[in-house]
């Protein structure tokens, strides 16, 4: 079953140009031009982009806060801005930079408000809670008001109040940005379990590739309000023939000239042969013949390659 | 429906503790808009120091147009009061946090910022008309009591669809703020006076076009038993309801198409 279902999504916003002293022309820029997505329930999608290529935008269409200027958008069944209220107790939201929780009360205060709010049944609400202050370590800071939170507590917090009705669907907006990495491990381990559990699909739009190796098997990528590219990131690194590198260290210097099929020479500094492979056994047994081999390693696609060659590239 | 006011509750109360956790900023700002507010009387009463009339009304008539502007003012401010921080909502994008809650975004804002440091204004504002009555001559009926209590309260409903009306424009136009101020306070200025003092085009546009004259002239004069100098029929005195009502729908219309024109900030 499809929780979201966007087609031809568009989001313009009319700017006044500066031209002349006095005079302003008006533009129409589209942040997001023209976005189909479909996502059943239950998955965990990356949705990736630069710098003001309409991630955020395309998150507010879905989650009622901004009105699209074309095309249709179902989320749980619900047209977003005419029915926000329905969605609303359907959905969670974690703005990374903004924050949801009262700020001059105690953490704990703003999670109880939050039960009214949604009319969640108590013992259903304490439940949730529960959970959420096991694996998320809150029990130090519950009575603390949430301005003398430090951010990575504070996201913590954000991430329980998302929760504590039960969302379907769970939209994260950079939830790891400006968090230290201990702060950032939890928050992918929590969310890496409620994502095995299955019944929760979450968006999350992040800077962190680290981010989305660990969380999403679906990446959407968009760049200038279209979407560049959808699939899993297997099907990324395949696309742009990213490949395994195998560097190679000899006792003295050396020069080669293997030829195999789908292994390419990509520098040769002295004692040092870098290659780019598709598959790695052929070449060791071939460079463990050419001289004295001190030292092999064999290094992974990096996704931040792929990634910065797709925002280039479109 | 009642489910929504205890929710609603719950936020106000919440606000109360989040306020009480800045002592000294509230008890100052308690005082301080309670000088402000004693300005205003003094003004009044300086006037009539040196002219026995305005527009036709005495001291104790004039001010009981004043005693129904003012506490009309107060309770609308003190309730919707504190839309006019829409405009921050809005440059901060912070509006993005209520529109994700399954709750209208108004009455969260409302309940978000509730301005009980204003609380003292009303009682002031109740006092000065309790006293303004008193000295006014009113030949007391069952319709006039009804009157005295609906008249502030339906002043207070128009002062709040203004309120709510001029701060939406802040969805477009950001620095609207000066502009929101000098209509609502402006018009609370206007209102404590008999309309009759102003003149031509002026009087014609606020107090008829956008119906200042129905918050305290007309309901005044009914109270008072007076005829209108400018020769209004004397049912006007109770339509105050009606043009509260009118301009909570017109208010209700701006906002709807205000929040579907919200833009939120990068990110």
């Amino acid at each position: 079953m499809k929780v979201i279902e966007a087609r031809g999504l568009r989001k313009e916003f009319v700017v006044r140009v500066k031209a002349g002293a006095i005079r302003r022309q008006k533009r129409v820029v589209a942040a997001v031009d023209g976005v189909d997505l479909a996502i059943e329930r239950g998955e965990m999608v990356g949705y990736l982009g630069p710098n003001g290529a309409g991630k955020s935008t395309t998150l507010k269409m879905l989650t009622g806060v901004l009105m699209p200027s074309g095309g249709d958008v179902r989320v749980c069944g619900f047209t977003p801005v005419p029915q926000r209220v329905k969605l609303a107790r359907r959905i969670g939201v974690v703005f990374g930079q903004r924050s949801q929780l009262w700020w001059d009360l105690p953490l704990g205060d703003s999670f109880d408000l939050l039960r009214h709010i949604y009319r969640v049944p108590a013992a259903e609400h304490a439940l949730r809670l529960d959970r959420c202050r096991d694996l998320l370590d809150l029990d130090a800071f519950m009575q603390t008001p949430v301005r003398q939170l430090s951010l990575g507590q504070r996201m913590r917090g954000e991430l329980t109040a998302a929760l504590l009705h039960g969302p379907e669907i769970l939209f994260l907006d950079e939830p790891t940005i400006g968090l230290d990495v201990v702060s950032k491990q939890a928050v992918r381990g929590f969310l890496a379990e409620l994502g095995e559990k299955g019944d929760t699909t979450m968006i999350l739009t992040t800077h962190d590739l680290a981010d989305i190796e660990r969380l999403c098997q679906r990446i959407v990528v968009i760049d200038h309000g279209r979407v560049v590219h959808d699939g899993t990131i297997q099907a990324l690194h395949d696309r742009y023939r990213s490949r395994r590198r195998v560097i190679a260290d000899f006792d003295e210097p050396i020069q080669t000239d293997i030829r195999l099929p789908g292994v390419e020479l990509e520098s040769s500094t002295g004692t040092r042969l870098i290659f780019a492979v598709d598959e790695v056994g052929p070449l060791i047994s071939q460079l463990t013949q050419i001289g004295s081999l001190r030292d092999l390693s064999i290094a992974e696609p990096e996704i931040e390659d792929v990634i910065s060659r797709l925002y280039l590239s479109s | 429906m009642g489910e929504s006011l205890r929710i609603y509750a719950k936020l106000v109360g919440a606000q109360g503790r989040a306020q009480a956790s800045y002592r000294t900023s509230f008890w100052l700002d308690l005082i301080g808009s309670s000088i402000i507010v004693g300005a205003d009387l003094i003004a009044v009463l300086v006037i009539f120091s040196r002219v026995p009339a305005l527009g036709g009304f005495s001291i104790s008539q004039t001010l009981v147009f004043f005693g129904i502007a003012l506490t009309a003012f107060s309770i609308a401010d003190l309730v919707v009061g504190n839309i006019e921080r829409m405009r921050n909502y809005v440059r901060m994008g912070t509006l993005d946090a209520m529109l994700i809650r399954p709750l209208g975004v108004l009455p969260q804002l409302l309940a978000n910022d509730v301005g009980f440091r204003r609380a003292g204004r009303v009682v002031y504002a109740g006092a000065v008309y309790v006293v303004a009555l008193s000295y006014a001559d009113i030949d007391w009926t069952p319709g006039r009591v009804v009157l005295v209590v609906s008249a502030p309260l339906f002043g207070a409903v128009f002062f709040a669809a203004f309120f709510v009306a001029t701060a939406t424009v802040a969805i477009w136009w950001v620095e609207s703020g000066e502009l929101a101020n000098a209509l609502t306070y402006g018009g609370r200025d206007l209102t404590s006076y008999p309309i009759s003092i102003y003149g031509g085009w002026f009087r014609r546009m606020f107090a008829f076009g956008l119906g200042f004259a129905f918050v305290a002239y007309y309901p005044g004069l009914a109270l008072l038993g007076d005829p209108d100098p400018l020769g209004g029929p004397a049912w006007l005195g109770w339509a105050s309801p009606l043009v509260g009502i009118a301009a909570s729908g017109v208010a209700a219309l701006i906002w709807r198409t205000g929040v579907r024109h919200y833009r939120s900030t990068g990110s």
